[in-house]
């Protein structure tokens, strides 16, 4: 019982965290996408589609990491390029990419789809509990450990992921040492959607394995706040996501039991944790200020 | 090639005017290539979608019901951005005062005066401010991105209308639909013109829309929104509170939707429901930019943004396509509308390599 609960929270938590890692990186380059909503609704329609297209969900992954990043690079080009305003060109992204999945994906509503399929790890997969729990995972969750250990890696111990905190910390400066800005916010850009395109993708294929009109519910949004509540830091995401996540299956379950309460209260749960989350994380300004990158969501246009 | 930006040495008042024309202008060039991928004739489903609903005078008025939650809105919203702060929540703040605002004719079906009407619109703006008052008290007390607040309580609001017309406000002898009862006469907002459905929502929204303007223009109120909106210090040092401002911005915006949301349920719908809006709160966002945020401007875009919804619904029945379709141009249109926007303060150079050219002034 406590296995098949632990499972499910993966399940919830996995598509928050990969989503949040890559806004995280996007956003520690001092850029504020708020498209993440749109970008991973996107990625979970392209990975419908290409599944149903093809057969293989793998394939199916892959169509939603380049469904995502190219749907990024829309907002890559309007805010870095055209120096747009962030907010703006965010809240653009999401309301096009909730149109146009819905566009496509109209001829796939109630087709059964197809789910990824767990790949079991031979003899670590044998070990009681923890086995079953972290070594006979689907692809999607393999990819979101590896993403905090690579990205905690990257930021931290490389050179480009200094260059990286540089811009988001004072991109003028970091323009006058001759880092390549603007490049260097694309390829973050288009990581933050090539993540959430692999996160709606896990919606569509593995938490879901269907195509609903807005299935991605706000988790974009969730994952958005996620980042706050990690303060930018990639372990913190992953601890953030997984209490996301037990909050999100917690009363999922709970209305199973119908205990009493309207499901609608149980259903509000996730959004009402988040608005919580927020309030204990932002209520000190100086913890806030110091953790903020200090470049976040201003424009830059390199003077020649 | 690259694409270089130069600062204009003032703002482009030309562009100014014309970026939202090109952005309309672009968005259904693209919405004509829409149309041919989706195997249709782009010529006649671009009529279809945005001059048929112009030629009857019902449909005429189906575009004041849809304009009037878009601009009422959309106006408070400009006041919010103009002054930097990012209320996306106004669909929430449309819901609660949809709610707030059906209080008495739910529970008083037999309270017949002509008291109830007034009384409803001030409770619905009440409750469309003081939800919005949630997150300004989330960012002024603690710090709060007001972006993410607004955006969860969105969610939150329709679970409680969705609790509200299931449970304890549904209509007993309603065959177990999911709805209130109809709302007595006197609890009906009315039509402004014998002709069809166009009801007072629309003054309404004609009024705060000039009411805005006149405040944005004239008074030291506006001068205080875009002081503090351009530059927190500078506002300042004049004696503005950036504090107070949220406060300021954020209950003007939240009272509008609300009024929105009892218009629309009280004069159009005639009950509560589950839905009651085709995501106006957001939709609201691509008129407040597309209008400049500007509060008259809003009222052209929020006309446009109208016949967005009805074409779609009109394109359904006549050529066949998905009404989703309206939604992918109202995404388009916010997103030309932003590009267009950058020629108001740069001059755009493409630069090949080798040679430098200029291209578009």
């Amino acid at each position: 019982m406590f296995e098949a609960i632990l499972l499910t929270v993966i399940t919830a938590a996995t598509p928050l965290v990969i989503a949040a890692l890559g806004e995280l990186v996007t956003e520690r380059a001092g850029v504020l996408n708020l498209g993440v909503e749109g970008m991973m609704i996107m990625g979970a329609v392209c990975a419908f589609a290409a599944t149903q297209m093809t057969g293989s969900p793998y394939i199916g992954i892959v169509a939603g990491i380049v469904g995502g990043g190219l749907f990024s690079l829309l907002f890559g080009f309007l805010t870095l390029t055209l120096v747009a305003n962030q907010v703006a060109t965010g809240l653009a992204l999401t309301i096009l990419g909730l149109g146009i999945s819905g566009q496509l994906g109209e001829s796939f509503v109630g087709q059964p789809g197809i789910k990824l399929q767990p790949i079991v790890i031979p003899l670590l997969s044998d070990i009681p509990f923890f086995g079953r729990v972290l070594f006979a995972q689907d692809l999607t969750f393999y990819l979101s450990i590896a993403l905090v250990i690579g990205i905690n890696w990257f930021l931290f111990k490389s050179r480009r992921g200094l260059k990286l905190r540089a811009i988001g910390d004072n991109h003028g400066s970091a323009h006058a040492l001759g880092i390549n800005v603007i490049r260097t916010r694309y390829l973050a850009v288009l990581f933050g959607g090539a993540c959430a395109g692999l996160a709606g993708a896990q919606l569509s294929l593995v938490y879901t394995p269907q195509w609903v009109e807005n299935m991605s519910a706000g988790r974009g949004w969730i994952a958005l706040a996620l980042v706050v509540f990690a303060s930018w830091r990639p372990w913190r995401v992953l601890a953030g996501g997984y209490l996301f996540g037990a909050v999100t299956i917690g009363q999922l379950h709970a209305q199973a039991f119908g205990i009493g309460i309207p499901s609608q209260v149980l259903s509000a749960l996730p959004y009402v944790a988040t608005i919580v989350v927020l309030i204990i994380i932002s209520h000190n300004r100086r913890t806030t200020l110091i953790n903020t990158p200090a470049s976040l969501g201003k424009a830059f246009v390199p003077d020649r | 090639m690259r694409i270089e930006l130069q600062k204009r040495a003032r703002v482009s008042t030309l562009f100014s005017v014309l970026s939202p024309l090109l952005a309309l202008v672009l968005t259904l060039i693209g919405g004509a290539i829409l149309f041919w991928a989706l195997g249709k004739n782009p010529g006649s489903a671009l009529y279809s979608f945005f001059i048929e609903p112009l030629l009857e005078v019902w449909s005429l008025h189906e575009l004041a019901v849809k304009a009037a939650p878009l601009i009422l809105i959309a106006v408070g919203l400009s006041i919010c951005y103009r002054s930097n702060n990012w209320n996306i929540g106004a669909e929430g703040q449309f819901t609660i005062g949809a709610i707030t605002g059906s209080i008495l004719p739910v529970l008083y079906p037999e309270w017949h005066s002509p008291m109830i009407l007034p009384l409803m619109l001030l409770m619905g703006i009440a409750g469309g401010a003081l939800y919005a008052g949630i997150p300004a008290l989330l960012k002024t007390r603690f710090n709060t991105n007001e972006i993410l607040t607004s955006l969860m309580l969105v969610y939150i609001a329709q679970l409680f209308l969705d609790w509200l017309v299931r449970g304890p406000w549904r209509d007993p002898q309603g065959y177990n639909f999911p709805q209130t009862k109809s709302f007595q006469i006197e609890a009906v907002l009315p039509e402004m013109l014998a002709s069809g459905r166009a009801h007072w929502g629309f003054a309404f929204a004609i009024i705060a829309a000039v009411a805005l303007w006149f405040m944005m223009r004239f008074m030291l109120k506006g001068f205080e929104v875009q002081v503090l909106g351009q530059s927190e210090r500078a506002g300042r040092f004049a004696g503005f509170s950036a504090r107070r401002m949220v406060w300021f911005s954020m209950l003007v915006s939240g009272g509008l939707a609300g009024l929105a949301g009892i218009s629309e349920v009280s004069g159009s719908i005639g009950h509560v429901q589950p839905s009651i809006s085709p995501g106006y709160g957001f939709t609201a966002i691509i008129v407040a930019f597309l209008g400049r945020l500007n509060p008259l401007g809003i009222i052209a875009s929020g006309l446009v943004l109208a016949l967005t919804y009805l074409g779609g619904e009109a394109a359904q029945l006549s050529i066949g396509i998905s009404d989703k379709v309206s939604r992918v141009f109202q995404g388009l249109l916010l997103f030309f509308v932003l590009s267009c926007d950058t020629l108001i303060h740069y001059r755009i150079r493409l630069i090949f390599a080798g040679s430098q050219a200029e291209a578009k002034g």
